[in-house]
């Protein structure tokens, strides 16, 4: 029988777990997060190994969802200097790359942006043809400047040939420079997709790092057979060298485990997860075994992106938030003690009035010593607690697509301080191993492969369009390693392009399957 | 006269997603565009039409488009300048000053573009007081003026003038040459005197769009409640405040035609709202009783922070507030409810003004 590592970073704690083959927890231990991150990796790492006691030999695969890049982007730390090149010349010069950026990620990142000519329209005419000199004069002028490059093409999601011509012109002149193409990062919307493909170019060296220093700290621990994956954010891994290419997808993986554990805990594929954390909580969408997607540009240090997130919603509400009264009125966070909780709540001995204290007062979460809060008044515990529970409902309300009373699975270390009652939840699932949800979610990860490509349904079937994007997605479930006997489309969308002649149709699928075995 | 800068840009681009009733395309993009433009070339001068001579030639400016392309295909920003020069070449003469046709959505942000580059003054003053989704949507058309000549553009340096018979006929053969240029396109449109623009137009409109975008974001700051502040500014109705329930969207000849379900909070707890909807909101309902139609605006904001919504945003579990504030009296003759009713929009509803739908039912 061999063996499976996954490890989660979350904002208070680093778990981690091994399972089976069959999927089977076999150990689990939780870690505080440290603030180089790494260091909490591998602590929990070494602990989980030596709890367990197996044979290291047999672990064959070690999966780790971590911040690293996230981190990165908010402290503005760490990042590659972007080449970027906009093609689409004469439109777009109205507004420069980066326009609407916080002046410091501006400054991190990049202060080469050119505009070439190229580009197409919605319809696939070309809005002018590329100009294979101009990019070799600026491929000249980035040569030593920078260490990546990121290149966006107008419509690059209808027809992707000028950016695929410009990533060759620029390899022919500047060797093996890294080169994120934003047809394959974003979708419609020049600008987020312009900002999500600069942003995946600037971690290129967090993710190499990161992927290294942990298949170093696993062969230090002995590990020495696993293949190493890193956690994406749609509740699929990517080989190493993937991550690479596209580290901007491992931004969220977190709450994504979280959600993918807590439908593996609770073999439900359908509902909605409620992850309580230390200080927050997020609340997410499961649709098919997978985390529902954001229909949203979604905001990362400052600049507005596009790529795949998936939808969630996190509220300031956790174990550790403190609880107060103003002027007659109860005050829920969102402040909170984080993971100083043992310490600081009133049940631990602490000084601090906090979430778990009131459901501890309420007999709703046993932990800590009941007497110490046996002092709070019921009535202004229930008060408190009423408006938690109508925080948390009010924001389950916002994740339903209908009216219809949704099924609620808790995980996380801090779900004790939820209720067995919430407004329109017809049923609440508390799994077992709940507080180990996010690791176990990246212990079990498929692979994946996703695309999303225009038709003009005038000139091809739906039928076939339809068939041609889910064979598209099935082999680049392939390329990041899953095996093609397993694989599945999980997901396929279209939606009708408004205003378009033509019958334009953006077509989306996704196809994952199990790991390949070694 | 003062001038604009990149803050008041900002305000003024909150304001006009307010006016866009939910349609008129994003502000974001064009305020963007505003911003590098006042970046580059300055601040813009703004008049009120009592500071323009009666005789100068003054020019609105928009873009006009997908906004699905506007979005992806940005504009190069010249083609705004050549749709300008191209009319005063036809035409012979200096064009004095520019304004917006429409004061809500993106078309708020290009005349900013245009003047800037150009450096000319903007007008306080537009043809909607809201946005509408067609060239004849306008109080100039109202008042008998001919949108054209005209000068459409793109990017790529194709300039066609036009100089048609009507403003239907200019509507749907302007509708095709965007297509062909690619979906998005700049005009110069509606060439007047400053003493049309005084007589004919919705003054005072883009201080207003300013005036709301400065309240709905300085009482954020303040901790005032950005929807009293909203009612005050407006002078609007509050219609309703809810939970949407279902959004229901269907294309239709090119147009989002749809309706939102609005469950009702607070007082309105057992109250369900419609809101029909194409591109902007044109009908406010609750069962058969009608609160609010075109061309009176009907807008939606986020209950909390006061942000309105544009239709393609609503979805299911939004908290809205919905607002009706009264159209520019321009609209309220036989002509302007032919043009801009609910009947032209194929509802089967007479237009009454809000404030007589309102009367005992306001809160």
């Amino acid at each position: 029988m061999g063996y499976r590592i996954g490890i989660d970073v979350g904002g208070t704690n680093t778990d981690a777990v091994i399972v089976d083959d069959d999927l089977n927890l076999v150990e689990s231990i939780k870690t505080p997060t440290t603030t180089d991150v790494t260091t909490g990796i591998f602590n929990a790492l070494s602990g989980v190994l030596k709890k367990s006691g197996i044979d290291k030999d047999k672990i064959t695969y070690a999966m780790l969802g971590t911040t690293h890049c996230t981190n990165a982007i908010v402290e503005r730390k760490r990042l590659c200097k972007v080449g970027i090149i906009r093609i689409g010349k004469p439109a777009s010069a109205a507004i420069s790359a980066m326009s609407d950026w916080p002046v410091d990620l501006k400054e991190a990142v990049s202060d080469n942006y050119f505009l070439v000519s190229g580009g197409h329209e919605f319809d696939g005419r070309e809005i002018s043809p590329l100009d294979e000199d101009e990019i070799r004069t600026v491929a000249k002028s980035l040569k030593g400047k920078v260490d990546t490059i990121a290149v966006t093409s107008v419509f690059s999601f209808v027809s992707s040939d000028h950016e695929k011509r410009a990533a060759q012109i620029l390899r022919e002149e500047l060797g093996d420079i890294p080169i994120s193409l934003s047809h394959e990062i974003g979708s419609l919307g020049l600008l987020e997709r312009e900002n999500a493909t600069i942003l995946n170019s600037a971690l290129t060296d967090v993710a190499k790092t990161t992927a290294l220093s942990f298949k170093e700290g696993l062969s230090r621990e002995g590990v020495n057979n696993a293949k190493v994956y890193l956690c994406q954010n749609d509740g699929t891994l990517m080989s190493v060298d993937y991550a690479v290419k596209y580290p901007i997808l491992t931004i969220a993986c977190g709450p994504t485990n979280s959600i993918r554990g807590a439908s593996f805990l609770s073999k439900k594929s359908d509902a909605i997860v409620l992850d309580v954390g230390g200080t927050t909580s997020d609340i997410g969408v499961i649709v098919n075994g997978f985390p529902r997607e954001s229909s949203l540009a979604v905001t990362i240090g400052g600049a507005r992106t596009n790529f795949r997130m998936p939808d969630l919603i996190s509220i300031g509400l956790g174990g550790g938030t403190i609880i107060q009264e103003k002027d007659g009125e109860i005050q829920v966070g969102p402040q909170s003690v984080g993971y100083r909780i043992t310490e600081e709540a009133l049940v631990f001995g602490g000084k601090t009035l906090t979430a778990t204290d009131i459901a501890v007062r309420l007999g709703i979460a046993r932990v800590g010593d009941p007497r110490k809060v046996s002092h709070i008044d019921e009535g202004f515990a229930k008060r408190a607690f009423d408006k938690m529970m109508l925080l948390v409902s009010d924001n389950i309300d916002k994740m339903k697509l209908s009216n219809e009373d949704a099924t609620v699975i808790l995980v996380g270390g801090g779900s004790i301080l939820i209720g067995d009652e919430l407004a329109g939840v017809s049923e609440i699932i508390r799994p077992e191993n709940f507080a180990v949800a996010n690791a176990l979610g990246s212990a079990i990860a498929q692979v994946s492969g996703q695309v999303e490509l225009v038709y003009k349904l005038d000139t091809i079937s739906r039928e076939a369009a339809l068939e041609e994007t889910k064979k598209a997605a099935i082999n680049e479930a392939i390329k990041a390693g899953a095996d093609p006997s397993t694989i599945k489309i999980v997901e396929v969308e279209d939606v009708p392009l408004a205003y378009l002649p033509g019958n334009a149709t953006r077509i989306r699928a996704k196809a994952a399957g199990d790991l390949a075995s070694n | 006269m003062r001038k604009i800068d990149e803050q008041a840009v900002e305000d003024i681009a909150l304001g006009a997603a307010l006016l866009g009733t939910g349609g008129g395309g994003d502000p974001y993009i064009g305020k963007l565009m505003a911003k590098q433009a006042i970046a580059e070339y300055g601040p813009v001068t703004l008049l009120s039409p009592d500071e323009v001579p009666e005789d100068a030639l003054v020019v609105p400016s928009a873009m006009m488009g997908a906004p699905t392309v506007l979005v992806e295909k940005l504009m190069n920003g010249e083609e705004l300048i050549r749709s300008f020069k191209g009319l005063e070449n036809y035409l012979g003469k200096k064009i004095y000053a520019t304004f917006p046709i429409e004061a809500g959505g993106v078309n708020s942000m290009i005349p900013f573009v245009v003047a800037a580059r150009m450096g000319i003054p903007v007008i306080d003053a537009d043809g909607m007081g809201r946005a509408f989704p067609e060239l004849q949507m306008l109080t100039f058309h109202l008042a008998g003026l001919n949108a054209t000549p005209m000068v459409l553009s793109d990017e790529k340096g194709n300039d066609i003038i036009f100089n048609t018979i009507n403003n239907y006929f200019t509507e749907n053969a302007a509708r095709s040459a965007v297509v062909l240029m690619g979906g998005s396109a700049t005009l110069s449109i509606y060439p007047m005197t400053g003493k049309d623009v005084k007589e004919h137009g919705v003054t005072g409109i883009v201080s207003f769009a300013e005036k709301i975008g400065k309240g709905i974001k300085e009482s954020r700051k303040n901790g005032q409640n950005p929807i009293e502040v909203l009612q005050q500014l407006t002078g609007g109705f509050e219609l309703f405040r809810g939970k949407v329930v279902d959004v229901l969207r269907k294309t239709e000849g090119g147009f989002n035609r749809g309706e939102a379900v609005i469950e009702g909070v607070e007082s309105y707890k057992d109250e369900t709202l419609v809101v029909e909807f194409q591109n902007e909101n044109l009908i406010a309902r609750k069962g058969e009783k009608i609160l609010a139609t075109t061309p009176d605006l009907i807008c939606m904001v986020n209950l909390e922070t006061c942000i309105p919504f544009t239709t393609e945003a609503l979805k299911y579990g939004q908290r809205v507030l919905v607002l009706g504030i009264p159209c520019d009296p321009k609209f309220r003759t036989p002509k302007g409810i032919e043009t801009v009713g609910p009947r032209y929009f194929k509802y089967d509803v007479d237009y009454v003004p809000i404030e007589e739908l309102m009367k005992g039912d306001g809160k």
